[in-house]
């Protein structure tokens, strides 16, 4: 067994309402709808006219950047809608879905019997390849490019995660085909990260011809981006994919069947959730057909309904699809109501990274419901030393941001910001005191980045 | 509290951008969040926030500050009736205290805030609340006897210029509670030296025990050297732990080195302080008490046969150590910088008190020197760093 990377800083935020392993199916929707919004950095053109049919598979539109990607339909059924916010911003494509789903036939055998050219072209075709991400920049994996790398990520460490374990049930031969198909897209290494103590499954500590990494300690350790960083770092020049185990499986289905098969499991959570578990669903299914009934009693608050987890996942309305990077729905409490004296209170009740509340003596263990307040007012960077705890990266964060905000494309190259996504320091953002928007900082950063090198 | 909910919500629509009293909103905004956490809710980013915040972070620095204050207040009660030769009770000495110290406390405030308020609008920002921290820390570094004209000009000068022409709260190069001390030691050295300023009434000179001295154990120390023991007005002995336990006279909140440490226990349980700057100061002013006492030998100065580890409790040692030379704003921002930093800090606070015969004290000077030096030690960590990322690249390049 290879050894165990340590991740020790870092944070379990302790929130209400993980998901406990049962599995429901969720309602077939009327209408599926596909955000061209999730695809970050993208220029959708849309293929698919209103009221064409389409089928599992079929291209809905593709990158102006990159033509040769498809972002495909996950059902069959007729285009009823597309519609556009301000500026003509492509939002949603809405699918009215068949009674059976009919599936658009791709490639299918052994991925080990086909060329890299095949196995690429295939998954491009499908629709899954935006699945595939690279660093730098966290975009879509650019096709023609070759990686020195591509890492599987096995686990979530994020709040209130899917457990991969659960997910990946049923799917161990897939996984076991994509990986498969993964390993002919880089002439390096394809690595799988597990957690040392709680990844059981045999599909992912058992893969093979991969490196399995083992990690231990709280989150971020569960995210692509510190992995690269404690294995295989990203220096000037190189490209490293990372993709989720699911989507993996997903790939190897493909091959498998010759079909795009877009089933997924998600994980519903969160404190506002009556019973957090998991509900089946097809990607783009609406939001309500995965949380339908099962939503505590709004009182005091309304319940904020996230896609994705607490700290990196989008704000959503009931109607929209679930996301494409998404197996987690959160619910939150949203926190708009006014708190006397809040912040001079002992605040037993309130967690906190630091121990400047009294909730630090109630121990581990005490889960918590925690809402969407700001808890305070943008200050200037006045503390230091907040981010590094959190941030398992030899990495000067503070820095970093700094070199963003006044735009030194040279020193944010310097410092490192390659090896970052938003993901990897959503921690720093919430602890920090003076309530900076990190991630939207770091994002403006790498943009600015992407457009120099380009 | 509902009806100052009510009143807040009133008045919320004339400071809104359309409002009449647009204009105000700082000021508005400042008392508001006061009383309220505001209600506003997470818009991009994280979902969710801590529960830690500005305030409560300077609120818990200014908590940390409470046993000092109170001992201080106290210790000028006590050493006002030690000079006085009257005898007092414990409600006696804490009255006096009082009735000297409250109004520094709020002579500070008053200018502090005065100039918080007014850069804010000016800005249009919010009011940073580092101004609660620095003001109380400037009633506990000067004397008892300072005018209170001077904490107020000395107050408003430092914010101002130590803080505000930089660009305000988190801006700033030097400490603003040490530049309104720099600035009083300089501009009024006749009120802020010499042996009568530290304890109370002892400048009146109106009714003092015959023989009463007022010198502080830094200035005996620096006078006669140290001869195996310093004493107190009445040449009583001082021992080590009188010392400790701050039974001396000095500025008001910086005798008690216990207390100071009680401060720093909150300070460092709440993550708030800085371990690494605490133990790097107090190291780098062993070192140079340890290294002084060595050469001692080959110098006439006496002073440098005090014992190294009576400097940690003597002065402004313990009180620059825990807060200071932590500042987040005027240390060292990098991991490794901090040590250097808290390091050369503590060095030449000993160095300047024992071996420069013009300042009493270096505790301030030396702080404010390493302030000035922190971004240069920060900019050479990060080179490093730089560096150390750039041979990575290499390497994997090959």
């Amino acid at each position: 067994m290879s050894k165990i990377t340590k991740i020790t800083q870092g944070l379990d935020i302790p929130l209400q309402g993980g998901p406990q392993a049962k599995l429901v199916e969720a309602p077939k929707p009327n209408a599926y709808v596909i955000h061209p919004t999730d695809f970050h950095g993208i220029t959708p053109k849309l293929k698919a006219k209103q009221g064409e049919r389409v089928k599992a598979g079929s291209p809905l539109f593709f990158d102006k950047a990159s033509p040769e990607v498809m972002f495909t339909s996950p059902v069959s059924g007729t285009v009823s809608a597309i519609n556009r916010g301000e500026k003509r911003k492509l939002l949603e494509i809405v699918i009215e879905p068949d009674a059976q789903v009919e599936y658009e036939s791709f490639t299918k055998g052994d991925p080990t019997s086909l060329s890299p050219e095949q196995v690429r072209q295939n998954i491009m075709l499908s629709g899954i390849w935006p699945s595939i991400r690279q660093r730098p920049y966290a975009v879509i994996a650019n096709p023609n490019q070759s990686p020195k790398s591509i890492f599987v990520t096995a686990f979530d460490s994020s709040p209130l995660a899917p457990d991969y374990d659960f997910l990946i049930q049923g799917q161990e031969e897939a996984f076991k085909v994509g990986l498969a198909a993964l390993r002919k897209l880089t002439t390096g290494k394809v690595h799988v990260g597990i957690h040392a103590e709680k990844t059981k499954s045999a599909a992912f500590t058992q893969a093979e011809n991969v490196q399995v990494n083992r990690f231990s300690g709280p989150h971020p350790s569960g995210l692509a981006g510190i992995q690269i960083h404690h294995i295989d770092p990203i220096n000037k020049g190189e490209v490293v994919w990372y993709l989720d185990a699911l989507a993996t499986a997903t790939i190897g289905k493909l091959f498998m069947k010759g079909a795009y098969d877009a089933t997924r499991v998600v994980a519903v959570t969160g404190s506002e959730v009556k019973e957090p578990r998991y509900v089946k669903g097809l990607y783009g299914t609406p939001i309500k057909n995965f949380i339908q009934g099962n939503l505590a009693e709004a009182k005091d608050y309304k319940p904020r309904i996230i896609s994705g987890n607490a700290l990196t996942g989008a704000k959503a309305m009931e109607a929209n699809g679930i996301g494409y990077y998404h197996h987690q729905i959160t619910v939150l409490p949203e926190g708009n109501h006014y708190e006397f004296f809040g912040w001079a209170l002992p605040g037993f009740g309130k967690f906190s990274f630091s121990r400047t509340f009294f909730s630090w003596l109630s121990g581990n263990g005490k889960k918590y419901r925690l809402d969407t307040n700001f808890h305070g007012g943008h200050r200037a960077f006045v503390f230091s030393g907040q981010y590094e705890k959190v941030l398992p990266m030899d990495l000067m964060p503070v820095q970093l941001l700094k070199a963003v905000l006044i735009e030194d494309v040279e020193l944010m190259e310097k410092l490192g910001i390659y090896e970052v996504a938003e993901e990897d320091m959503a921690l720093c953002e919430y602890v920090c005191a003076s309530k900076i928007e990190v991630q939207s900082i770091l994002r403006k950063g790498l943009d600015m980045m992407k457009k120099e090198m380009s | 509290m509902k009806a100052l909910r009510n009143l807040f919500d009133n008045l919320k629509p004339h400071v809104e951008k359309d409002g009449k009293f647009h204009y105000l909103h700082s000021t508005f905004d400042a008392f508001h969040t006061l009383f309220f956490v505001p209600n506003r809710v997470t818009k991009v980013g994280a979902h969710i926030r801590d529960y830690i915040d500005s305030k409560r972070s300077m609120a818990l620095v200014v908590l940390a500050m409470m046993p000092a204050l109170f001992f201080g207040i106290w210790n000028v009660g006590y050493h006002h009736y030690l000079a006085t030769g009257v005898e007092a009770t414990f409600m006696m000495m804490f009255l006096h205290g009082l009735i000297k110290v409250v109004p520094i406390i709020a002579a500070s405030y008053t200018a502090g805030l005065a100039v918080e308020f007014t850069m804010a609008q000016i800005r249009g920002h919010e009011v940073n609340e580092g101004f609660l921290v620095s003001g109380m820390l400037v009633p506990l570094i000067v004397p008892v006897d300072v005018p209170l004209w001077m904490v107020f000009v000395a107050t408003a000068f430092a914010l101002l210029f130590g803080k505000e022409v930089f660009g305000g709260t988190g801006m700033n190069i030097l400490n603003p509670a040490l530049t309104a001390r720099a600035f009083l030691f300089f501009a009024y050295p006749a009120q802020m030296s010499g042996d009568f300023i530290w304890i109370s009434g002892l400048s009146a000179g109106e009714g003092i025990v015959d023989g009463f001295s007022g010198a502080t154990c830094l200035a005996q120390a620096a006078a006669e050297g140290f001869t195996g023991t310093l004493h107190n007005g009445l040449g009583q002995a001082y021992t080590f732990w009188d010392m400790f336990l701050g039974v001396i006279p000095g500025s008001i909140g910086e005798t008690s080195t216990l207390m100071i440490m009680i401060g720093a226990v909150v300070l460092l349980v709440t993550g708030i302080g800085n371990w690494k700057i605490m133990l790097s100061f107090v190291l780098g002013g062993l070192a140079m008490g340890l290294l002084l006492n060595g050469l001692a030998g080959y110098s006439d100065n006496a002073y440098m046969t005090l014992p190294a580890h009576y400097h940690l409790v003597l002065g402004g040692f313990a009180f620059g150590a825990v807060f200071m030379v932590t500042d987040p704003v005027s240390a060292a921002q990098t991991d490794k910088g901090k040590w250097i930093y808290g390091f050369l800090a503590g060095f030449f606070s000993i160095m300047i008190r024992v071996l420069n015969p013009a300042y009493p004290e270096g505790v301030m000077l030396s702080i404010l020197l390493m302030n000035v030096f922190a971004p240069l030690i920060d900019h050479y960590v990060i080179q490093g760093h730089i560096k150390r990322r750039l041979a990575r690249a290499t390497a994997s390049a090959k």
